[in-house]
């Protein structure tokens, strides 16, 4: 007998004999925040994740320029900015070890916790967003849910191989609970939220247009 | 609650956003300033002989500073989760469809890892099956053989604790590196973790400047925690990048995609499972649940119930391997499918290892994990650890005041204190409780049986509790005196004030 049939014979002698049908999960979303982006703001925050506020007028990538101005290498793999290092070029995951800037687009958030949802066609290669020593997303506005209840109903959970919440950055407090950033992930994560379809703003002051 | 040593604590380490102290992920507490004290060791393992959690507990007490950080770290957890609960009005809704959900799946089990298994080889999944730690060892074993796999990195797992995974790996030549930092300051110092989620808790900052010293080379007169961590990672890195394979555990399955899910705050489950191709995950077979809409309440449960996040930093969905990796699955029984034939224990295989009620439990509190000598300590190792070995840890369950505060903040309500007490009466039953402690309980079962009896004997002992000499009370003989002080008696029982003062009334 296989050690898979014996397992399966030896739950089915003792399974209890009681009936436990299986309960309907509500939504929980009769109480919505008026702002789903404040409020996946506030909870980013508290996660210590840093928000990026997109200037009012101007380049909206502006918060990210500044951030990676020092940076030696930077691999993007979305169209609104190119890194140093073409993500297409890398061929072993390891060659990402050097990476200071990473920066993705995230499918959607989570306003509730204030994860956002990067899977492997957002990352192209996985461990890009762990390797780097700072990771930067691109959010839209319009891709927020208000809790994990619809998170889950998204079909990013069903058709992607790899798919993971990333709230904050790496983490920990296993020594003495003193809290630290960057464990063994990254140390920091920043969210700039900025519509998908977004075009970059002409630089001619008087064609500014408000987003 | 708090130590008056604390308050004022120095917190120069604490980080602040637009002038909010940051207390995310697994808890903030107050710094101590630690004065060197040599870290106690935890319970003395002979065998099958059983465990003395008392005597590892006496010890660690005797550690005022590690006994004291330890309470306030873990109380300061349970603080946090009360605060998370305030905030989700739904809560109690959830903990009731928590428990609903795994108790209907614990009575489908084979349907729903059935359904598992196919759709994750439909995926591109290696399933295998193992009926105990030693094959599941071999399994592990064997695939990393296949792959001509020298060095594993690792994502903390209470399984392959379990299954006392990292010992064999040792003895079969290949290297293995815990990633999650608790457990690597744990697996350094040959130490088990002492907790589910905080593994290295009981330890003081000054104790893993010891370890690191000692292992990986740091300063050993500086125990500044941001310098350990720093030069951790540092070290650890390069064992990261050289792996040959990865491995974690999994927190929940679901059958209904053949997905497996892990909770870390370090991302070291997504570096273990994303930067080597091959990738083990190791899961018990009682993690399933039925489908997606389900997980949705087990996540928003978990980390506000084990360290009063919101969520675990890094919540990971894996459902086939990636392009030219490859993944497989060990499922693992280990004595589950018999603990679901017990009828007084079998919804002890609810538990989702957050750990709250180790965070609640004054008894864990002040004794620390590695009192209890085995795998799962806390409340829910008292439930848990005699269904893997009753001779062993048939001490464990009298390690509780029974006050039923692990089963009120268990997110999966498992009646936690109700399994403690029914053990008892099963070692009683089975013989193995200690003879001292049985002769005592089975004199108290006596007294307490015959009122009258019982009312003499109350009346005399207040009297001999308030003229005995200490040496008598507080001797070998008398298990309460033991490990507490003895209440100041009553000038007067209830029962005499009563008749005194109320019984002539009706």
């Amino acid at each position: 007998m296989t050690s898979r049939d014996d397992i399966l014979e030896s739950i089915r002698a003792n399974l209890p004999r009681v009936d436990r049908p299986v309960p309907h999960v509500p939504m929980f979303d009769e109480d919505p925040p008026a702002s789903l982006l404040s409020a996946f703001k506030d909870s980013l925050e508290r996660m210590g994740g840093i928000f990026l506020a997109p200037p009012a007028s101007g380049d909206v990538l502006a918060p990210v320029r500044v951030k990676i101005a020092g940076a030696k290498v930077v691999c993007s793999t979305v169209p609104e900015l190119s890194g140093s290092r073409d993500i297409a070029t890398v061929g072993a995951t390891q060659e990402l070890a050097d990476v200071d800037f990473a920066i993705v687009r995230a499918s959607f958030a989570v306003a509730e916790t204030g994860s956002v949802l990067l899977s492997e066609t957002d990352l192209n290669i996985n461990a890009l967003a762990y390797l780097a020593q700072h990771l930067i997303v691109l959010l839209d506005p319009a891709d927020i849910v208000v809790n994990l209840h619809h998170a889950y109903r998204r079909p990013e959970f069903r058709e992607r191989h790899y798919a993971s919440f990333h709230t904050g950055p790496s983490a920990t407090a296993d020594i003495e609970g003193v809290l630290i950033h960057g464990a063994q992930g990254v140390r920091s994560l920043s969210v700039l939220p900025i519509p998908r379809n977004h075009q970059p703003q002409p630089t001619s002051p008087q064609e500014k247009k408000h987003d | 609650m708090l130590h008056p040593e604390m308050v004022g604590a120095e917190d120069t380490q604490a980080i602040y956003r637009d002038g909010h102290r940051l207390d995310h992920a697994e808890g903030a507490s107050k710094p101590l300033r630690s004065r060197p004290e040599p870290q106690p060791r935890g319970a003395k393992v002979h065998g099958n002989r059983p465990i003395d959690q008392a005597e590892a507990a006496a010890r660690f007490i005797a550690s005022p500073e590690h006994e004291k950080m330890h309470d306030e770290r873990l109380w300061d957890l349970r603080q946090k989760r009360d605060r998370e609960m305030h905030h989700i009005p739904e809560w109690e809704e959830l903990r009731s469809l928590a428990s609903a959900i795994k108790e209907h799946t614990l009575t489908h089990l084979d349907e729903y890892l059935d359904q598992f298994e196919a759709r994750a080889r439909a995926n591109g999944i290696h399933v295998h099956w193992a009926r105990d730690a030693a094959e599941h060892n071999r399994i592990v074993h064997g695939i990393l053989k296949d792959h001509g796999a020298k060095s594993l990195i690792k994502s903390k797992s209470m399984l392959t604790e379990e299954c006392g995974f990292r010992p064999y790996m040792a003895s079969a030549g290949i290297e293995v590196i815990e990633t999650d930092l608790g457990e690597r300051i744990q697996q350094l110092d040959k130490e088990d973790p002492s907790h589910v989620v905080v593994p290295a808790v009981h330890k003081l900052r000054t104790d893993v400047a010891k370890v690191f010293a000692d292992t990986i080379g740091t300063d050993p007169d500086n125990s500044d925690v941001h310098y350990l961590a720093e030069a951790q990672r540092e070290a650890t890195r390069p064992l990261i990048l050289a792996a040959d394979a990865g491995m974690t555990g999994g927190n929940f399955v679901v059958a209904e995609t053949g997905t497996f899910v892990v909770c870390t705050n370090e991302g070291n489950a997504d570096l273990s499972g994303n930067v080597p191709k091959l990738h083990i995950a190791s899961i018990g077979i009682e993690k399933i649940i039925p489908r997606l809409e389900h997980l949705a309440v087990f996540v928003r449960l978990l980390s506000r119930s084990a360290l009063g996040s919101p969520m675990t930093q890094y919540t990971s969905h894996f459902r086939s391997p990636r392009k030219g990796g490859e993944m497989h699955v060990v499922l693992v029984d280990n004595g589950r499918s018999e603990r679901l034939g017990l009828e007084e224990f079998w919804t002890s295989l609810k538990c989702i290892r957050c750990g709250a009620c180790m965070n609640t439990c004054p008894v864990y509190r002040r004794s620390g994990g590695l009192s209890y000598g085995a795998t799962y300590s806390g409340p829910i190792g008292l439930i848990i650890d005699p269904t893997f070995n009753a001779r062993k840890y048939s001490n464990l369950p009298f390690a509780s005041s029974l006050n039923g505060s692990c089963t009120n903040v268990c997110p999966v309500k498992i009646n936690i204190h109700e399994q403690i007490y029914a053990w008892r009466r099963e070692l009683v039953k089975r013989h193995d409780v200690p003879l001292v402690k049985k002769a005592a309980m089975k004199a108290a079962g006596e007294l307490l049986s015959r009122p009258a009896a019982y009312r003499v004997a109350i009346a005399s002992a207040d009297v001999a509790l308030a003229h005995l000499p200490r040496f008598v009370i507080y001797n070998g003989l008398d298990a309460w005196g033991k490990h507490r002080e003895v209440p100041h008696p009553p000038k007067q029982t209830f029962h005499n004030w009563y008749k005194a003062n109320r019984g002539g009334e009706q």
